[in-house]
């Protein structure tokens, strides 16, 4: 048997669990809010084309708009100032393979539910280390708060000094591109960076450093909880837009069965 | 005296709801003056240039020197009734429905004698101040008023089928963000709306008047005017028991077309200002025509907040006036859309307000929150169409009236230049 007719095979048995990690796009569902002077984010809407009437009468349809960032999405090179000089920085550009790979989950799921401005760091990323393992190259890194269980108010957790939640600190952004050349980072939180990332330096620290490397994000992730430290595979593919900065999509992991 | 209105009992679910059914609509061209200063709450009539002779009814020349330069001036209102009659069968629906209909003749102060409504507090022969309204119809008409306010007297029958009085109705203020909700919900509540219902969009944001629209018992339900699935679904909780809706939602940035160099915001000015009126229309409207007719807590009104810059472009707020502009095309649609059910539809156009922040760098006088809820309760306690609230609003309505041109040529000065 060939290796993908195994996969295939394994997928259809169960063996392989493929584990959604995407929220719905829901019109209700926050988006990051920027300072009201600044472009916004759009958030998602759908509307009617027709719906078995009138309008047409034995399909239903709707137009949708949203933005390259609304909802889990992919976050490419092209959209931090860092990265726009990058070669292959558009999500149209990105070679393909890129989009399946394995993938390492740190659970930082207490601290954050302790300290919601909770800090991956370079000695946590050490500890997981020493007991799952030298994070491979070429690995997304997910950093699982749980964040994604936050309903309503409590997801972007907007204060008058801005956004509370967590995120990484710049060192260990650095140490997981320079040290272990991962592939991309995702987070269960809207962004790569802490909700107060703009006060690092350099400010948002995880887009900054990312991108300039011309490597990947993906935000607004759930479930997390559902994937195992390590072992598992993800397929992130964002839609090919032709010099888009990103792009929702759907996010799956596969999870070999033990 | 007349009786005070009781809060209406809950709706018999096994009765029919009543069908609205309207008084005469057609006047001749000259007529449909006294409706424009009815639908801004003043009482004109024609006086001749040439002879100085007051005209009743309206025409297009004098009755006493047949000049045509007749132009319309506003009335003292005071009057005697001379002559009256309780009207007890017709062969117009609107009044069947509503026997026995008192109506007389007024000798006013001013000279001619006018056919008007006679309200109930109205004693024989006696002194009365006439006030034009505006009836289901959209016309307006006179109405005779005791010369001094009675107790109550906004709850005669008369009074309540020629405004959308707040009082016992329920209403729905669309947007529990905006800077004036807070004082619209105060405003109403202290004219005696029955319930205050806010659509709230984005409940995972937070904002500041959610604390006081809380405490003072408005209702806060979710919904955002440029998602159209929240806009229809909150129509199919709420819809039959709105009254009256007030439209605060508004997106507003400054800048014109060069200075902003996309259509970002634009786009955001047209959802929420533009299709965001639309939206609200094609949820709410039908549900609340129907229910014209529907007692003492008939749907009556539907109120947009307009910007004045909707008249004249006015910058720097170039491209939301064009969205205001598109509403307020929008609005006299909707007019002639509602009109067959008799549902009214007011604008209040203001200036810059006080609360809206984008408002900061610009010079006083604002309107505050306080003054536009002032006016929109005032509004529909009249029964008006066209609401001017504020100084900048106000002059601007005069300007645009003396000659738009002129007002386009003063509100696009390009500066003195070397």
């Amino acid at each position: 048997m060939s290796t993908l007719t195994d996969f295939a095979t394994r997928i259809a048995s169960g063996e392989i669990r493929v584990v959604d990690l995407t929220h719905t796009l829901d019109p209700d569902f926050p988006v990051i809010i920027l300072p009201p002077e600044f472009g916004q984010c759009a958030r998602f809407r759908m509307e009617e084309i027709s719906a078995y009437d009138h309008r047409g009468p034995a399909w239903k349809w709707h137009n949708i708009t949203m933005s390259e960032h609304t909802g889990t999405h992919f976050d490419a090179p092209a959209h931090w100032i860092s990265g726009r000089d990058l070669p292959r920085a558009a999500v149209d550009e990105i070679d393909p393979a890129d989009f399946i790979g394995p993938v390492c989950v740190i659970d930082c799921s207490d601290g954050a539910a302790e300290d919601e401005d909770f800090e991956l760091t370079v000695p946590l990323i050490e500890g997981w280390e020493a007991v799952h393992g030298r994070i491979p190259a070429g690995a997304w890194v997910l950093m699982r708060t749980d964040w994604s269980k936050r309903r309503g108010a409590a997801y972007l957790n907007m204060r008058e000094d801005g956004p509370h939640s967590p995120g990484p600190t710049p060192e260990a952004i650095r140490f997981l591109i320079d040290q272990r050349d991962i592939r991309g980072f995702g987070v269960e939180t809207v962004g790569t960076d802490a909700g107060q990332g703009s006060h690092y330096t350099p400010p948002y620290p995880a887009h900054y450093y990312l991108h300039g490397a011309g490597r990947y994000g993906l935000q607004c992730l759930s479930d997390l909880d559902q994937l195992p430290p390590t072992g598992a595979v993800l397929i992130a593919a964002p839609l090919k837009i032709k010099n888009g900065t990103g792009s929702p999509l759907r996010v799956l992991a596969l999870v070999e069965e033990t | 005296m007349t009786h005070p209105l009781s809060p209406p009992p809950r709706k018999d679910p096994q009765k029919r709801s009543v069908s609205p059914t309207r008084p005469p609509e057609v006047r001749s061209r000259a007529a449909l003056h006294l409706t424009a200063a009815a639908a801004e709450g003043r009482f004109a009539l024609q006086r001749c240039a040439d002879c100085g002779k007051v005209q009743y009814p309206p025409r297009d020349a004098c009755s006493a020197c047949l000049s045509t330069d007749l132009p319309w001036q506003d009335m003292a209102p005071g009057g005697t009734l001379i002559a009256e009659t309780t009207v007890q069968t017709s062969p117009r629906l609107y009044f069947r429905e509503r026997m026995p209909w008192r109506a007389g003749t007024v000798q006013l102060d001013d000279g001619p004698t006018v056919l008007a409504h006679i309200h109930g507090d109205v004693a024989r022969h006696a002194r009365v101040r006439i006030t034009a309204r505006l009836d289901q119809s959209g016309q307006g008409v006179l109405v005779a008023l005791p010369e001094t306010d009675t107790p109550n007297m906004e709850d005669d029958p008369l009074m309540r089928a020629l405004s959308a009085d707040p009082k016992h109705r329920r209403v729905l203020i669309t947007d529990a963000r905006s800077a004036q909700a807070s004082a619209l919900a105060r405003a109403l509540q202290k004219a005696g709306a029955a319930i205050i219902f806010a659509g709230e969009p984005e409940s995972w944001r937070p904002y500041p008047q959610r604390a006081e629209l809380e405490a003072l018992g408005v209702q806060i339900l979710p919904m955002d005017v440029t998602d159209t699935a929240s806009v229809q679904k909150l129509a199919g909780e709420i819809g039959g028991k709105t009254d009256i809706l007030i439209n605060t939602a508004r997106f507003l940035r400054p800048g014109g077309v060069l200075d902003r160099g996309d259509t970002g915001f634009a786009r955001d000015e047209l959802e929420v200002n533009y299709l965001g009126l639309m939206r609200l229309a094609q949820a709410f409207g039908p549900g609340m025509c129907a229910r014209a007719a529907d007692g003492v807590n008939a749907a009556a009104a539907w109120v947009n907040l307009l910007s004045v810059g909707a008249l004249s472009n006015a910058r720097p707020f170039g491209a939301y006036s064009a969205s205001q502009a598109g509403a307020y095309s929008l609005s006299q649609s909707l007019r002639a859309e509602f009109r067959p059910s008799g549902l009214r539809v007011m604008n209040v156009f203001f200036g810059p307000t006080e609360e809206d922040d984008w408002y900061q760098p610009l010079p006083p006088p604002r309107v505050t929150a306080y003054a536009l809820a002032r006016s929109v309760v005032d509004g529909l306690q009249r029964g008006l169409e066209d609401v001017w609230c504020g100084d900048i609003a106000q002059d601007l309505r005069d300007r645009f009236r003396r000659d738009p041109k002129v007002l386009e040529r003063e509100m696009t000065l390009g500066g003195e230049g070397a």
